[in-house]
């Protein structure tokens, strides 16, 4: 990792200087706020998360699924225990959580719910680029403030503002003059050109010997790279990070348990791994939907409507849950199965973009989700 | 290699060329491809040895019950785990050994295509990825060029299947299963609804083909009881088999109404029934002339070509082989040289054939699918693997390919002549810029990994 940004940054050669944009030098970056996006992809069970352990619907609900010793936040909402990290971030008031939240997506698929949720059009496939690229653009330092991490780019990152990106590899590095040869081939072939101009821009975290044990999860190893790429005065400042795995139709709290752990322990290394940064941190947990409020005949749950998004970070107004809760009653529940979405994502998206990382309403309004009527929540921040 | 056309048969619809592969095609690329074209395709001859899923289903699940009973040690079932996996993996080795030596590319193209299409995958779930790549060679290697309603019922009630999307745990609320449970445990429906939806979804109709949450739930009811005889509930002492298996009392009685038609209750026939209506349905022609369109053409293929492919599967009743030749006989697919991006495994696997290699290690193809993350049969979700560009090409993942191809070019013999190797596998396509810059390399090594790593390689 470490040559290519040696590369990158002596590329005083003639050969290379054309090859590079302007974006692509290290400037200070213009913002200190940090926004962490962290996509659960398969739907999370959001009152297995946000635990409303006392209401007697969730108990008769969920017979053999119901979290019995969850982490009290007060007399009806508790923490998944996994979530012990999190239990603390709540009581420093570094915490909130949104129930009954979701896109304005009402349907069941998980394709369809992920790209609604990453394009910001209001439709699925309603846009070819991704909402927080588009917002991207609307601050200065543009696309040098993304960061994808990971192989691929996620599609809420993808379009016209070109993002950092990382992930691991374990192959053997290119040398300078293959890549400068290689930039001349690809000049004509703009996919190729492109991803290799960002690739030899691509930040490099000197990550210590993280090893591979099995605890150390995907996840983990990501957000541990992702904070040390951001926490430095030119890093990037707007990272999204992926987990699969959360479409729990069955054996849903063995393997929930272990999803769990590994979100609380990768927030609480981002606490630690962005030091001085942690008080300008909103880190959002969010997912393309959740899951029926009763349990199926599998001790798992189907697709649901209504989910449940966290937010921590120094720069959260916290040690609280937010929105409206509509209730686990029978009249409450969306086509008689699922939590109703009375909150959304959309205004939380929009909060942050607007308090948070300072992108004017108009722009939002305009360009990252346009048609999208809703007002940013407030309060959060 | 000589014409443009030689090269779209091989790249589009091969796998990249082997040494001397272009002399045979040069003559007649279009008839090249449709030769390749059989009712009943062989089970390649490497891999008609491995264990049926069958047997793989039965041990998997006997090991499953032991446990539960706590009849046989740990470490006996963890080493009957370990074989079965170890199994998969030899399976997967030979089948991208054989995609790597076959002189007919083609047919994997669309093995891996139906494949990708109907997707069972080990991500996260390791008995699914026991049986996946017995799964490819029973269920979709005998349909490619059948009927699609064949292919459809073999993937729906091969167990692979039923196990992954979890339809052998659905129960109807009103079968016998259904109702004692109910008394029993208070859980009142215990339907899950995940192969029905995802059967709708990426396999027939696609998401916007005009069915409703309803329509879901009536349909996952039609396929209650479809399941496998490895699972045996309690007080059940059946043996075991891996084979499909209704389960009458999983069933939901009565009948049915999907996209306003009813079906009446008989069975196992029910949901039959309703699979080839879904197989005829006008929103699956179109749906699957778009996901081939795709996958041949562009990324956004012209709608000419989607909307012929279309006719073409509703006119033949969803004859595979007939719409596989209307593929081959648009114009579309000869105009463009390259529009499309190889996937990361077609990559490597080009550059294999590319190398006229044979005898490989698992390490040989383990390093660089791990690399790029593009491992078979663990794909991310039911959807599958991606068919844009952007999904193949981002700076991670194009360094990444790279990498690879620079060091896989280092094990090529010393002796080769680049300029020949370049007119060998992109001779017709190569721009003056790929020509000047290789012959401009400071070695041979490094000129043929310019040449693996030119768009014109990791096109088609």
């Amino acid at each position: 990792m470490l040559d290519r940004r040696i590369f990158l940054q002596g590329s005083s050669a003639g050969v290379l200087a054309s090859a590079f944009g302007p974006g692509l030098a290290f400037a200070k970056a213009p913002t200190d706020k940090i926004f962490i996006m962290i996509i659960l992809r398969g739907g999370l069970d959001g009152l297995s998360t946000l635990v409303p352990y006392s209401d007697k619907d969730y108990l008769n609900r969920r017979p053999r699924l119901a979290i019995k010793n969850p982490l009290k936040l007060g007399g009806y909402f508790g923490l998944h225990p996994e979530l012990r990290g999190l239990h603390n971030l709540y009581q420093n008031n570094e915490l909130v959580l949104i129930p009954a939240i979701s896109t304005a997506y009402r349907l069941r698929s998980h394709f369809d719910g992920q790209n609604f949720l990453e394009n910001g059009a209001g439709r699925p496939f309603g846009a070819s680029d991704g909402w927080l690229n588009r917002a991207l653009s609307g601050l200065e330092g543009g696309g040098q403030l993304g960061l994808s991490v990971g192989p691929q780019i996620p599609l809420i990152l993808q379009g016209g503002e070109r993002v950092r990106t990382w992930a691991e590899s374990d192959l053997p590095e290119l040398s300078e003059g293959f890549m400068a040869s290689l930039s001349k081939i690809y000049a004509e072939d703009p996919i190729f050109a492109r991803a290799l101009q960002d690739a030899q821009g691509a930040p490099d975290p000197m990550l210590p010997n993280m090893g591979r044990r099995r605890r150390n999860t995907n996840l983990l190893r990501n957000a541990n790279a992702a904070a040390r790429i951001m926490a430095t005065k030119d890093g990037p400042r707007i990272a999204v990070i992926d987990s699969l795995g959360w479409d729990t139709h069955k054996n849903q709290n063995s393997r929930l348990s272990g999803l769990l752990r590994q979100v609380d322990e990768s927030v609480s290394a981002l606490k630690i791994a962005l030091r001085d940064y942690w008080k300008d941190t909103v880190i959002m947990v969010v997912s393309e939907f959740g899951r029926t409020v009763s349990e199926n005949a599998n001790q798992g749950t189907d697709h649901g409507t209504g989910g449940l998004c966290l937010m921590a970070g120094g720069a959260v107004k916290g040690g609280r849950v937010a929105g409206d809760w509509p209730g686990l009653g029978k009249r409450s529940l969306y086509e008689n199965r699922d939590l109703r979405a009375v909150n959304s994502l959309e205004s939380v998206f929009k909060s942050v973009l607007i308090s948070h990382l300072g992108v004017t309403d108009s722009h939002v309004a305009d360009h990252v989700f346009p048609g999208n009527k809703t007002v940013p929540m407030g309060g959060l921040l | 290699m000589k014409t443009l056309a030689t090269y779209i048969a091989i790249n589009r619809f091969g796998l990249g060329p082997r040494p001397e592969e272009a002399d045979a095609v040069e003559k007649d690329p279009k008839k090249w491809i449709k030769a390749q074209i059989k009712r009943s395709p062989e089970t390649p001859t490497s891999l008609k040895a491995f264990m049926p899923s069958e047997e793989i289903v039965r041990l998997s699940g006997t090991a499953r019950a032991e446990k539960k009973q706590n009849k046989s040690s740990r470490q006996k079932i963890d080493k009957l785990k370990s074989s079965l996996r170890e199994n998969a993996v030899r399976e997967t080795f030979a089948r991208t050994e054989h995609m790597i030596a076959t002189d007919t590319p083609f047919v994997e193209r669309m093995v891996m295509f139906w494949s990708n299409h109907f997707t069972v995958s080990g991500a996260g779930k390791g008995n699914i990825f026991y049986v996946a790549p017995a799964y490819e060679r029973e269920a979709i290697r005998p349909h490619i060029f059948g009927k699609f309603e064949d292919l459809l019922i073999a993937v729906v009630q091969h167990p692979a299947m039923l196990t992954y999307l979890d339809n052998h745990k659905s129960i109807g609320p009103h079968s016998r299963m259904g109702i004692n449970r109910s008394f029993k445990t208070g859980v009142k429906s215990g339907l899950n609804e995940n192969l029905a939806r995802e059967i709708l979804e990426l396999h027939t109709l696609g998401v916007n083909g005009g069915y409703t949450q309803a329509d879901v739930i009536e349909f996952a009811k039609s396929i209650t009881g479809w399941s496998h005889g490895a699972i045996r509930q309690n007080r059940d002492y059946r043996p075991m088999h891996g084979r499909f298996e209704f389960k009458k009392n999983f069933h939901e009685p009565d009948s049915k109404n999907i996209l306003g038609k009813k079906y009446r209750e008989k069975g196992v026939k029910t949901g039959e029934a309703v699979l080839k209506d879904l197989a005829r349905h006008p929103s699956t022609a179109r749906f699957i002339a778009t996901k081939l369109a795709r996958h041949f053409i562009a990324d956004d293929p012209p709608d000419r070509a989607v909307t012929r492919l279309a006719e073409v599967f509703t006119k033949t009743n969803g004859d595979l082989a007939d719409v596989t030749k209307a593929l081959i006989e648009l114009d579309e697919v000869w105009t463009q040289a390259h529009p499309k991006i190889k996937t990361h495994y077609e990559l490597m696997v080009s550059a294999f054939r590319a190398s006229g290699r044979s005898g490989f290690k698992l390490k040989d193809f383990s390093v660089p699918l791990q690399a790029f993350a593009h491992v078979p049969f663990q794909a991310p979700s039911p959807a599958g693997w991606s068919d844009m560009a952007p999904d193949w090409i981002a700076p991670e993942s194009l360094l990444r390919r790279v990498e690879w191809l620079r060091q896989f070019a280092a094990t090529l013999p010393a002796n080769w002549n680049p300029q020949k190797f370049l007119d060998d596998v992109i001779g017709p396509v190569a721009t003056d810029e790929t020509r000047s810059w290789v012959s401009r390399a400071p070695s041979a090594d490094a000129a043929l990994a310019l040449i693996l790593s030119s768009p014109e390689f990791q096109r088609r």
